[in-house]
């Protein structure tokens, strides 16, 4: 009889701790957000204080310009680094994916910039992107070309670039493993008939790697939006707000100026979009689970 | 996988090899270098490589814990090793935290059938998503206002007599606000790649330990949890990464006392007139651990990042 309890309560024994601290410091404060984001929040009042403002603070993001610039800011962001990064990283790990001596060494040194603080990443760029310092410039000065002002006037695309050069190889990794462990029976049946590299990557490597691929790609874009403290080094978001993404601009809204409510409207707007992105993933997955199954019901059915 | 028979040598792929290896590690190196550069040498144009290496700018970070008086300085402004201590504190906590609690509730969501597991595990999916900054202005406006102990309550009275410091206790400033929100933050990532390595664990051993009388406690801990230890590396790099690398909402919780490194090279990178080789050795020392942990582990460290991507 008490055993009989015992192991009825162990699942909710062992999830216990996580719910609690998840509800307590994830789905509190977010509901707590959501609930401020109608109110005129400022960061001295705990919510009960504030005055209810109903979709104030969401019609003036509308009208504000400066949000919008943010907006546009980020999107282009995020999709000029993942369309690049999908491009270079699937593109290499088909170039590299043979047995070659040196790959784990590149594999492990590949990790590396996604291991160091995001901070120290900003660092390292703002220090090469410097005018009259940098690396850059001294090389373009050293062969008699003029300095470019990378983090003036073409901000964006050098920010773009340092993150290009720090989630490459993520995506390089995940398709390596990708390809890696694709069936080597389809791959020797094509190679028998004759295909050559070209055909075997466009007509067998890519439309089997796809699943991964498309997964991979959207976690990137969810991540991309995150990203934040890069740009935040090197930029601050400026020169005026031509580097402000979104979640740079919550943060300031929040801390500098001070306006909770705004920046609360702000993250729900950028949660809808994460949302949107995160519940195509699932649903993905969720179709090609579906398909594997009725594939292996199949496959029984023949036997 | 350490098979010696490699593919026929084809000098191209060698280079490629080369310059993709340059790549990555050129602006580590570069850092790593220029930190042992004095500003004079950073700022010239002729040094490069040539130049007499210095440990100045790292006694100048770590100044507040030498044990010895520098000549260069006359005033430790860069309390390098208090925030190293912070940060050291908040990331080890935080990623044991992390780890138990999340162990636990991956084996739950994997191994058993109970009200409320799908909505446990797709909202666990859901909050993978949330951005930090998102976060940010909840956790601002909650640590500092609601979730504190009246000053004039018994426990509020102690801990102002015991700790010092005005005003009701709150969460914001402390040790317990950050690593509270850091765990929050990453057990959703360490429950979904945990879960993946606790499906491949064979149910038949966990029945064994059963018939022999083990109860579910001691069937997790002395069967389940030493047989994914390559999944608990892996989880714990990543957390461990997280707290120690976390810039917004530290800044946004810490006090003077609780500032974590990321947020000390911030607030020198800020300033009008960067002291680059200072500021260099202090990334550098922030970026040694990790640099370690991917040398050491990088096979645990791919298993984590590819266990969710790709399966198989």
């Amino acid at each position: 009889m008490k055993t009989a309890t015992l192991n009825r309560l162990t699942p909710y024994i062992f999830m216990a701790p996580a719910a609690l601290i998840m509800i307590i410091a994830l789905l509190y404060p977010l509901g707590y957000m959501i609930y401020g984001s109608f109110r005129a929040w400022d960061p001295s009042q705990t919510l009960s204080e504030t005055e209810f403002v109903g979709l104030k603070n969401y019609i003036s993001l509308l009208n504000d310009p400066n949000f919008h610039e943010s907006l546009a800011v980020t999107l282009k962001f995020a999709f000029v680094v993942v369309s690049i990064e999908m491009v270079l990283g699937v593109g290499l790990a088909l170039l590299l994916d043979r047995n070659i001596r040196g790959m784990s060494i590149l594999r492990t040194l590949f990790i590396l910039p996604m291991m160091i603080a995001p901070v120290v990443v900003g660092l390292m760029w703002r220090y090469m992107y410097h005018p009259t310092v940098g690396t850059f410039n001294r090389f373009l000065k050293s062969i008699g070309l003029d300095g470019v002002d990378w983090l003036g006037q073409h901000a964006l695309m050098s920010v773009i670039i340092a993150d290009i050069w720090q989630w490459t190889p993520f995506i390089f990794i995940l398709s390596l493993a990708a390809l890696q462990s694709l069936p080597s029976s389809a791959l020797e049946a094509s190679r028998i008939d004759g295909a050559t590299g070209w055909q075997q990557i466009w007509h067998i490597k890519l439309p089997l790697m796809m699943p991964v691929l498309i997964v991979t790609c959207l976690l990137r874009l969810i991540d991309a939006f995150k990203v934040l403290e890069v740009i935040l080094v090197m930029t601050e978001g400026g020169p005026g707000l031509s580097t402000e993404i979104l979640a740079l601009r919550i943060s300031r809204t929040a801390t500098e100026f001070r306006e909770l409510g705004t920046a609360a409207a702000m993250s729900n707007y950028l949660l809808i979009l994460l949302m949107l992105l995160t519940a195509s993933m699932f649903a993905y997955t969720k179709f090609q689970e579906a398909r594997a199954a009725r594939l292996a019901a199949h496959a029984k059915e023949d036997d | 996988m350490a098979s010696p028979s490699y593919d026929k040598q084809n000098p191209a792929f060698f280079a490629l090899l080369a310059a993709l290896i340059f790549m990555a590690i050129g602006p580590i190196f570069l850092m790593l270098v220029n930190s042992f550069k004095l500003d004079v040498d950073i700022i010239s144009a002729t040094s490069g490589l040539l130049f007499l290496p210095t440990i100045q700018n790292y006694e100048t970070a770590l100044c507040d814990i030498l044990w010895y008086e520098l000549e260069h300085l006359d005033y430790c402004s860069l309390k390098f090793g208090q925030s190293f201590i912070n940060s050291l504190i908040i990331a080890l906590v935080s990623t044991v935290l992390t780890l138990v609690i999340g162990c636990m509730a991956a084996y739950a969501l994997v191994r058993f059938r109970f009200m409320g597991r799908d909505v446990a595990s797709v909202s666990t999916l859901m909050v993978r998503m949330v951005p930090p900054a998102v976060l940010l202005v909840p956790v601002f406006g909650l640590w500092n206002n609601e979730f504190c102990i009246d000053k004039t309550t018994m426990v509020g009275e102690w801990i102002r007599d015991t700790f010092g410091g005005r005003g009701d206790v709150c969460l914001a400033g402390t040790y317990s606000g950050i690593i509270l929100i850091y765990v929050a933050m990453n057990l959703p990532f360490v429950i979904w790649i945990l879960q993946s390595f606790i499906v491949q664990v064979p149910r038949q051993l966990e029945e064994a330990a059963k018939m022999d009388g083990a109860n579910p406690f001691q069937v997790f801990f002395l069967v389940v949890l030493p047989l994914i230890k390559p999944g608990l590396a892996a989880a714990a790099i990543f957390t461990f990464r997280i707290a120690w690398n976390e810039y917004l909402l530290a800044s946004a919780l810490s006090d003077r006392d609780t500032k974590t490194v990321p947020i000390l090279i911030v607030n020198n990178m800020s300033e009008f007139n960067v002291e680059w080789g200072v500021i260099m050795a202090t990334g550098m020392l922030l970026a040694i651990p990790p640099i370690i942990f991917t040398l050491l582990a990088s096979r645990q460290i791919i298993t984590g990042m590819t266990a969710g991507a790709v399966k198989g």
